[in-house]
């Protein structure tokens, strides 16, 4: 493959290109925290100065902004978020190592779950365009996608928890029950937009020529759909996935906090209620490196799946 | 036959077609009878219609204030002789005053910060795309570089060190809104600049600012009607997201998304508080999506999803 090398010089290119993108989330995130008004010890209680200033050495609040900020930026590179101001005795990479895997097991599977069956729906409906099927199916996408997760939330506890008694109404074990409804609640949008975006590129990837010619040649519709069909059309699928990752980690925050689930988004709320500044920063940090990273590795899939795609091209 | 007097070379066609007023018809006007067509955009746009009316003229219409505490119905159930015909909440306020007093703040903040990011994108988007070159890649690098940033986490950010003001919702939803629009611009106005027309003021001696604002802006506004219906429920559903988790707007104020929020507290007892607020969040949000699928394929046949 000639292109390789193309593409190597081209990942190589857009990774250094995140720098600056890590960078700006950083300084935002730390002169935001600076002009904010209201130390993190203004407790009720007014703290004698010696204490106040063994607090300040401590945080290095003593020192000129520029310093820690330099001292800040270091810190973060060496992936250390810094002590909690509100959870004493905790490190906020502690709170992450944590919550984090509670996370990321529900949003792992929401994200499987909702590329199945997203993928799944939006095939069905293409390949039934413009029956009741189809147009049912994307009214229910639409449904989906208009209906916000915190609403469907309370409305699945009240009838499946509450009244029929099937499933926990909220709370956290790592069993399978704790997970059905946050889980499910939680892919239901990204599962709308999947199959909208499926039905969509899959109609296009039917009409097209090459469809033709492998129906001419008398292939059953079931092997031009898989061989033929589904690469091509799951290519916007694969660069939603990207957006969908973000859009599912801030979901996740409004999940867990009403399933009562011990995540990451349940501790950067209760940050945020706090004035938890390390923690918001640490967490707005960790999500946010993990969003750029994840969509990079997501380009990098797109274009190896996507044969049209030209490296030297700027978008 | 006022016409054929001024033009009588089209006189033996319409003759012939056996018409007098031969009439062209604009591509916008293709696109409403295209609108029109399309039943769900039209029912979608009535009952927005209807919602609007609701939220604005409904609280001069009902006897109770929003605040009014009915101690002798407290979480009353729906009833038409109480007065209350949605139920009240557990410290007896009308449900359906507060939901529609919500949706006015819900709606506001909705409209504002589309405008907001409307005119930050266009005129950003515009500018990149009609100078190209240098200017284009620093301004779009800069764009991708505050795409990348967690735009929920950092609203958060904004959210918990400035304090929870009504103003800085607006402003911080906006700000971060603008950049889908200034790359749909910037794309359509690379696209534009290189046509006849645009050549041909650029000939006569327009200048650059005056293209912009008389060909190009002009030609841009079907796409960016598209985009804008598409924003405000977005706009709208952040903004419920943030109160819902009570980092939005505050008591006294409400939203939907704060209501909502009240009501999953007590939706064990007074399922109808939890209910009521979610109808009109989810009907506005349904609505606007339809119409924004309306006129994307009324206005852009092409591109249809």
């Amino acid at each position: 493959m000639i292109q390789d090398s193309g593409m190597l010089k081209h990942s190589l290119q857009r990774l250094l290109g995140l720098i600056p993108t890590l960078l700006m989330l950083v300084t935002v995130a730390f002169f935001l925290i600076r002009v904010a008004p209201g130390g993190p010890f203004d407790s009720e209680k007014l703290l004698p100065p010696e204490v106040e200033a063994n607090l300040s050495a401590r945080y290095h609040l003593d020192e000129p902004v520029l310093q820690q900020y330099f001292r800040y930026v270091g810190q973060i590179a060496a992936l250390d978020f810094g002590p909690s101001y509100h959870y004493k005795d905790w490190t906020v990479n502690e709170l992450i190592a944590q919550s984090f895997p509670v996370s990321l097991t529900v949003g792992l599977s929401a994200m499987v779950l909702a590329f199945f069956v997203g993928t799944l729906l939006g095939i069905a409906a293409a390949l039934r365009q413009n029956t009741r099927t189809d147009y049912s199916l994307m009214g229910f996408a639409m449904l989906g996608m208009s209906v916000p997760n915190f609403v469907i939330a309370p409305v699945l506890i009240l009838l499946l928890a509450v009244y029929a008694g099937w499933l926990p109404a909220g709370g956290w074990d790592w069993s399978i029950a704790y997970m059905v409804l946050p889980v499910i609640t939680l892919s239901l949008p990204a599962i709308a937009y999947i199959a909208r975006l499926t039905r969509g590129s899959m109609i296009e990837v039917l009409n097209s020529n090459f469809i033709r010619t492998a129906r001419a040649k008398g292939l059953p519709e079931s092997t031009v759909i898989r061989r033929h069909a589904l690469r091509p059309a799951l290519l916007p699928v694969i660069s939603f996935l990207g957006p969908a990752t973000a859009a599912m980690i801030s979901g996740s925050v409004v999940i867990e906090r009403i399933f009562s689930i011990p995540g990451l988004g349940s501790y950067f709320v209760q940050g945020a209620l706090n004035r938890d500044y390390t923690l918001v920063m640490g967490v707005v940090i960790f999500y946010g490196f993990l969003i750029i990273i994840l969509n990079f590795l997501v380009d990098l899939v797109y274009a190896w799946l996507n044969p049209k795609i030209r490296y030297d091209e700027k978008r | 036959m006022t016409k054929s007097a001024e033009n009588p070379v089209l006189d033996p066609f319409e003759a012939a077609l056996g018409v007098s007023d031969v009439k062209g018809r604009s591509p916008w006007e293709d696109a409403w009878h295209r609108l029109l067509k399309n039943r769900a955009a039209v029912y979608s746009a009535f009952i927005m219609a209807f919602i609007i009316l609701l939220v604005i003229f409904g609280p001069m219409l009902i006897s109770w204030e929003s605040d009014f505490t009915d101690w002798d119905y407290t979480s009353s159930r729906p009833s038409i002789e109480s007065g209350h015909w949605f139920g009240t909440d557990a410290v007896g306020r009308d449900i359906l005053v507060r939901t529609l007093e919500g949706g006015r703040i819900s709606l506001l903040v909705g409209l504002v910060a589309t405008i907001v990011s409307l005119v930050i994108g266009v005129g950003y988007g515009a500018t990149a795309g009609y100078f190209g070159g240098a200017a284009d890649r620093l301004m779009m690098r800069a764009v991708d570089i505050i795409y990348a940033l967690p735009f929920m986490f950092i609203v958060v950010l904004l959210m918990v060190v400035f304090g929870r003001h009504i103003v800085l919702i607006f402003v911080a939803i906006g700000a971060f809104n603008w950049l889908d629009m200034a790359r749909i611009v910037r794309g359509q106005t690379l696209s534009l600049k290189n046509t006849e027309f645009i050549e041909a003021a650029r000939a006569c001696g327009v200048g650059d600012w005056a293209i912009i604002r008389r060909h190009i802006i002009p030609n841009l506004l079907g796409v960016v009607m598209v985009y804008v219906t598409l924003t405000i429920p977005q706009v709208i559903l952040v903004e419920s997201f943030l109160s819902f988790l009570g980092l939005g707007v505050q008591e006294p104020m409400s939203s939907w998304g704060a209501l909502v929020s009240d009501g999953a507290q007590d939706m064990e007892s007074a399922p109808w508080t939890l209910i009521v607020p979610s109808v009109f969040l989810t009907v506005t949000l349904y609505c606007f999506n339809y119409i924004g699928d309306g006129l994307r394929d009324a206005l852009d046949p092409k591109d249809r999803l």
